[in-house]
């Protein structure tokens, strides 16, 4: 039978407010816990929530991003469980009425498909603490530093077919927040976690599949990883006579496998209700008018810009706009060279590598735009080849410098003297009596792949510093002139 | 000394008649001697008393002391207090020693006030008895025997027991109003949001306020002006500005327009304490003003809706309490649940563990429209109500309870009968408006209250109409037998 997936998402994101939504403690990633959870967060008896207007701002400048309703009244209510990491025995969150209202956002995947992704609703909520369990002898340590961090939970409708649309989407969540600049986007760190409901149906079927819900993935690989093997876990399950249980599941990225988490069966009932410790947020056109005027520009429109003004490929904008610091890096090496193919090139090139390699964020690449496109500069005007710049661009990535002086102290400038060159490849032919003799006796149109092993030896010759167009025309030459 | 009330006193202290540590010292001592018969306070801060004492006397002598500066006080045990044990007169906060201040501690500190203590309440304010301390009943100083009211039910007994000049309260059903009647004492609830709830331990978040508790008007309103005032630290409290509640105490009240609800003088009323409430309406018509009857359809229906709301806001509120960052922690828990269920089952009283239990169940999916939606409704037909009344007279007047004080452990079998001791009051709650307590009278010995109920944010009014009674009648100043 072929089958269809079905799959929502909800991803929460944490909001790069200074201090947390109800309190003025730090949300600072990677204090040493339990320093920067103050009397409210620890819920002392007494303690009252003042919500944090930033994240409210920020909340809105999300839903306007994803083309949603703005909810000019939106109500916190509080979800009660016991947990030893949920500090006042209930989290609050926003359910009836959200802040953000239905939208919808537009994905691609790499191999071409594109869909609107309906977004039901984004709340505003707290995050909870984090419960350590090793090295307490048995005993479980609470820190509460993350209590009470703002987040944004973005919960879509069930409008995509495969894991790879998930993850397009989870990659579209990200560029619009790290563009507006409202998350750090640091998915390592947890600042994006992503929960996944995943079912499937029998192709043509309307009715909606029993559905899991993948919990806390971090990583967009992870989210395309752990669906696949839930998606084949449920069919195999019900090709098999067997039938898919709607529960929690936790995936495992080291044995690439889910397991049960709990069932609905076991679920909490919350107890909903509205906070009375907070008031309704009320909000007008006015205030909502003045977020939409600090918007910066979106992803999409800055795709679209990038193939309009740089003649980049659909791909190539795509990419370089999804990350609004390599977008912003990209636009500045283009400023300082002028030739954005080439730009495009070495940042998703060169650039990308490096910075995978060292697990470095753009933001903090030690190679800056300007430096960048400084080196560029210098392939443009011959000064050094593409894999002489390559070299330059990893010594400026380890010792810094600009290309000028690299190119300098390392003698790297490329050779273009044709006198020069000509002395070269004369001392090459010379030497390479056998090659030559083969290069005479070949068929004309068959030469010119054996001019290669010249090329490698004029290149080895002169340390790479050759200018390739040149030693072709001189090679090509000489060598013909010893055919007539 | 005992005698004087807290204007009296802030006058002595400007004279040089005593010092505020003298005054400070009687009051502690009396307190040593005598409150092993009223059981009013859990916990004697003397020593920090002191020194706040002599700091007062060093103010008022340089001459920087203000209109509070060296006057003792004593506050509720639910108002979190700097390096002092606040329980809430529960076991499972014997052992909490609060961090912080309270806001309306700090306002009393910065004010130059000076604590005595922290007065016995019902466990987390639920109760209206003081029988569900955990620091036993205290006893009402006009019979022993008898229940001073509750919550409040500590600073009540130690006001009308002159152990104390004034304390704070707190009313969230009738906790300042139904103690102050049952003690022979004045107090007022304030509007809901009036004064700031930051570190005033929750009952009910969107029914708990936080009031004075003394021997008269005049001095609810000096303590009034202490208390009230916006606070950015409570989201509920109201940016709104704080008039001098003392300034208009004297206005004469010719003119005045009483409203008398019908609904208040039914059958389930004592004939004796319905007496004592017409008579102090007919002072009040001597006084000037003009009454008539009014009605307040939906009283009946407070009771069903407050013990939804209340319980359901508690559930929640007091899911905090669960063993893990402070508070009464079991001995050995095997494991989670077990820490949970043994700490909140050996930390929490009855009565809290009933109204937890009531409330988790009136919030539950498919519980949540048939009551807590509902009772949300009724509250704002009861809000409704008294809006269109008090649109016609200038203040409600009736009993603030329906009997006077009952004996110790005579209604403890039968909450429900307990919580009709509230009819009157917790209607307030449920609109958010004023209303206060006032001595009108007694009956069989016992002092009976007369209650007078405001539109939103009419303190100095209730103040004013309140004060102009205490000039006319000397109930507020009877003392029970022997004190």
């Amino acid at each position: 039978m072929e089958w269809e997936v079905v799959i929502g998402l909800e991803i929460h994101v944490q909001l790069s407010t200074t201090t947390k939504i109800f309190s003025g403690a730090s949300t600072a990633f990677g204090a040493a816990p339990n320093t920067q959870a103050c009397a409210v967060d620890l819920a002392l008896p007494g303690t009252l929530p003042v919500f944090n207007e930033n994240a409210l701002r920020m909340a809105v400048m999300f839903g306007l991003a994803v083309n949603a309703e703005i909810g000019k009244r939106s109500v916190f209510e509080r979800k009660n469980y016991f947990y030893p990491d949920l500090p006042k025995g209930y989290q609050t969150t926003q359910l009836a009425e959200p802040i953000v209202g239905p939208g919808f956002v537009d994905i691609e995947t790499d191999d071409g498909v594109s869909r609107r992704v309906r977004l039901h609703h984004a709340h505003l909520e707290e995050d909870a603490g984090k419960s350590l369990h090793e090295d307490f002898h048995g005993m479980s340590g609470i820190d509460l530093n993350r209590a009470g961090t703002p987040l944004v939970e973005i919960v879509s409708e069930p409008d995509m077919r495969s894991s790879k649309e998930a993850a397009a989407y989870a990659r579209k969540i990200h560029a619009i927040v790290t563009t507006l600049g409202i998350c750090d986007g640091n998915m390592a760190e947890g600042s994006m976690r992503c929960d996944c409901n995943v079912s499937v149906r029998p192709k043509g079927e309307e009715k909606l599949g029993t559905r899991t819900e993948l919990k806390n993935i971090n990583s967009f690989r992870f989210i395309e990883r752990a669906i696949d093997t839930e998606v084949a876990r449920q069919i195999d399950l019900i090709e098999d006579g067997g039938r898919v249980v709607q529960e929690t599941r936790l995936y495992d990225p080291d044995k690439n496998e889910t397991r049960s988490m709990r069932s609905k069966e076991d679920a909490n009932d919350y107890r909903y209700f509205p906070c009375p410790d907070l008031l309704p947020v009320i909000i007008d056109d006015s205030y909502i008018e003045a977020i939409r005027a600090t918007l910066p520009e979106l992803p999409d429109a800055r795709k679209a810009r990038f193939i309009e003004q740089y003649a980049l490929s659909d791909y190539d904008a795509g990419v370089l706009s999804s990350y609004r610091p390599q977008a912003d890096y990209y636009e500045q090496v283009v400023g300082a060279c002028q030739d954005a193919k080439l730009a495009a090139n070495w940042v998703m090139g060169e650039l990308a590598k490096l910075l995978n390699q060292n697990d470095t964020d753009i933001k903090v690449s030690p190679v800056s735009a300007e430096q960048l496109g400084g080196l560029l500069l210098r392939i443009q005007d011959n000064t050094i080849s593409g894999n002489i710049a390559k070299k330059v661009f990893e010594l400026m990535w380890s010792n810094g410098g600009t290309a000028d002086q690299i190119i300098e102290a390392e003698g790297l400038k490329q050779v273009t003297d044709s006198g020069a060159i000509e002395k070269i490849v004369d001392e090459v032919i010379a030497n390479a009596t056998k090659q030559v003799e083969q290069y005479i006796a070949a068929e004309p149109e068959k030469r010119g792949k054996m001019l290669g092993f010249f090329m490698g030896q004029v290149m080895k010759a002169t340390g790479g510093k050759a200018n390739p167009g040149a030693v072709t025309g001189i090679l090509k030459q000489k060598l013909d002139a010893l055919c007539s | 000394m005992f005698e004087l009330t807290l204007a009296e006193l802030a006058a002595g202290l400007r004279k040089g008649d005593f010092s505020s540590v003298e005054l400070t010292r009687s009051y502690l001592e009396r307190i040593k001697a005598e409150d092993g018969r009223y059981n009013s306070f859990i916990t004697v801060t003397e020593e920090q008393a002191l020194a706040a004492a002599a700091a007062a006397d060093a103010a008022l002598t340089a001459g920087t002391a203000t209109a509070f500066t060296g006057l003792p006080i004593a506050h509720k045990d639910l108002f979190c207090t700097d390096g002092v044990r606040t329980s809430c007169g529960s076991k499972i906060l014997d052992n909490f020693v609060s961090p912080y201040d309270a806001t309306v501690v700090s306002r009393f500190k910065q004010a130059g006030a000076v604590m005595l203590g922290k007065t016995n309440m019902d466990e987390f304010a639920m109760g209206s008895s003081n029988e569900n301390s955990y620091y036993g009943a205290a006893h009402n100083p006009w019979d022993l025997e008898r229940v001073p009211g509750g919550s409040s039910g500590g600073s009540a007994a130690a006001v009308a027991a002159r152990l104390t000049p004034a304390a704070t309260g707190s009313d969230t059903g009738g906790s300042i109003r139904q103690p102050a009647a049952l003690c022979g004492i004045t107090g007022l609830k304030p509007t809901y949001g009036r004064v700031s709830r930051y570190g005033m331990i929750a009952y009910a978040s969107s029914l708990d306020q936080g009031g004075p508790i003394a021997r008269s008007a005049e001095d609810c309103a000096l303590m009034l002006n202490v208390m009230a005032g916006f606070d950015p630290l409570d989201s509920t409290c109201l940016e709104r500005e704080v008039p001098d509640y003392t300034a208009t105490l004297d206005q004469p009240l010719a003119g005045l327009k009483i409203g008398l609800p019908k609904e208040y003088f039914s059958s389930a009323l004592d004939d004796q304490i319905a007496q004592r409430v017409r008579d102090a309406v007919a002072e009040f018509e001597k006084l000037g003003a003009t009454v008539k009857e009014v009605s307040l359809p939906n009283t009946e229906l407070s009771i069903p809706a407050y013990y939804i709301i209340a319980p359901a806001e508690a559930s929640s509120n007091l899911s905090r309490f669960d063993g893990v960052r402070y508070g009464y922690r079991c001995e050995d828990p095997k494991d989670l649940e077990d820490l949970y269920k043994r700490s909140r089952g050996e930390g929490f009283g009855a009565e809290v563990k009933r109204r937890i239990m009531v409330g988790t169940y009136a919030l539950c999916a498919g519980y949540y429209d048939a009551y807590y939606r509902k009772a949300q409704q009724i509250r704002r037909l009861i809000q409704q109500d008294f809006i269109r009344v008090l649109n016609d007279v200038d203040v409600i007047m009736g009993p603030t309870t329906p009997h006077p004080a009952f004996r110790i452990g005579e209604k403890n079998n039968d909450p429900v009968s307990m919580y009709m001791e509230d009819i009157f009051t917790l209607s307030l709650n449920l609109a958010g408006l004023p209303g206060m307590s006032v001595p009108c009278g007694q009956v069989d010995g016992l002092p009976v209250g007369l209650q007078i109920i405001g539109s939103h944010f009419a303190e100095a009014k209730l103040l004013n109409i309140a004060h102009q009674f205490q000039q006319a009648t000397d109930w507020h100043k009877q003392a029970p037998a022997g004190i």
